[in-house]
């Protein structure tokens, strides 16, 4: 599991990788918070590309951070879901926290 | 029905095992040859159960988590997921979409997952004796280019 953060501009990306489980989501949170106090950006966009599992523990990572950069009037944008983890974000309805981009190959 | 393979395993519910766990079932799933899409689903499913023994079942303790899965003729995978924790009071009101008992970042969407990318989920508990997930999905058989299973 490891989390980069690139920053241009007002949009801060997190691109995440390795899979996301109760046992990973703690350190991937807690890389992104930080990240997100630093830079305080207007849109947070989370980069899956990497990801090749999550269950729904990576439902409340994303309200997590839906919760946290929307106090500050900020959005949030997902992208490069696999079919797998778009699934999984659909069932918990999570294109009405955020904009969504499926992977696409 | 009487299985064809089976498969039994336990861990300690130490979170580090949910992915040893979830990538066991899904090896000895894969040898009804399911897609992709059937692999993620179960891997999703038993990730979800056994989560919920680690957070739920031993929340303030580590115990074992008992891991049994079968296989049957008809293309059937059974994963029976147990464990010996403080049990569900009300497994209905558990059961339901974005019901947490625990804060932090839970969505409460642990057996939502299951039923939806399992063919049944029956679930049994009692208070203080400890809880077993049975789930259940067919894998549909595929055809080899010659028409052939």
């Amino acid at each position: 599991m490891s989390v980069e953060i690139k920053v241009k501009g007002d949009v801060m990306t997190a691109y995440i990788s390795g899979e996301i489980d109760h046992h990973t989501a703690a350190g991937i949170r807690e890389s992104i918070d930080n990240a997100i106090e630093l830079n305080m950006p207007s849109l947070l966009a989370l980069d899956f590309g990497g990801v090749s599992f999550m269950d729904s523990s990576g439902i409340g990572l994303v309200m997590g951070r839906y919760r946290n950069v929307s106090k500050h009037g900020a959005k949030l944008h997902i992208s490069s879901a696999s079919p797998q983890i778009y699934k999984v974000m659909k069932l918990a309805g999570l294109e009405r926290l955020a904009t969504l981009d499926m992977l696409t190959k | 029905m009487e299985a064809i393979n089976k498969f039994s395993m336990s861990v300690l519910s130490r979170s580090a095992n949910e992915g040893f766990a979830r990538a066991s079932v899904a090896s000895f799933a894969a040898q009804l040859d399911p897609t992709l899409e059937e692999i993620s689903d179960i891997k999703t499913a038993v990730s979800e159960a056994v989560t919920n023994c680690i957070v739920h079942a031993y929340k303030d303790s580590i115990g074992k988590i008992y891991i049994n899965s079968e296989i049957y003729d008809n293309g059937v995978l059974k994963i029976k997921i147990r464990d010996k924790g403080c049990g569900i009071e009300n497994v209905e009101k558990a059961m339901e979409p974005l019901f947490t008992t625990v804060g932090g970042e839970r969505a409460g969407l642990g057996f939502a997952v299951m039923q939806s990318f399992m063919d049944t989920v029956k679930v049994r508990s009692k208070t203080g004796v400890g809880t077993t997930v049975i789930m259940s999905k067919r894998i549909s058989p595929r055809y080899t280019v010659n028409g052939r299973e």
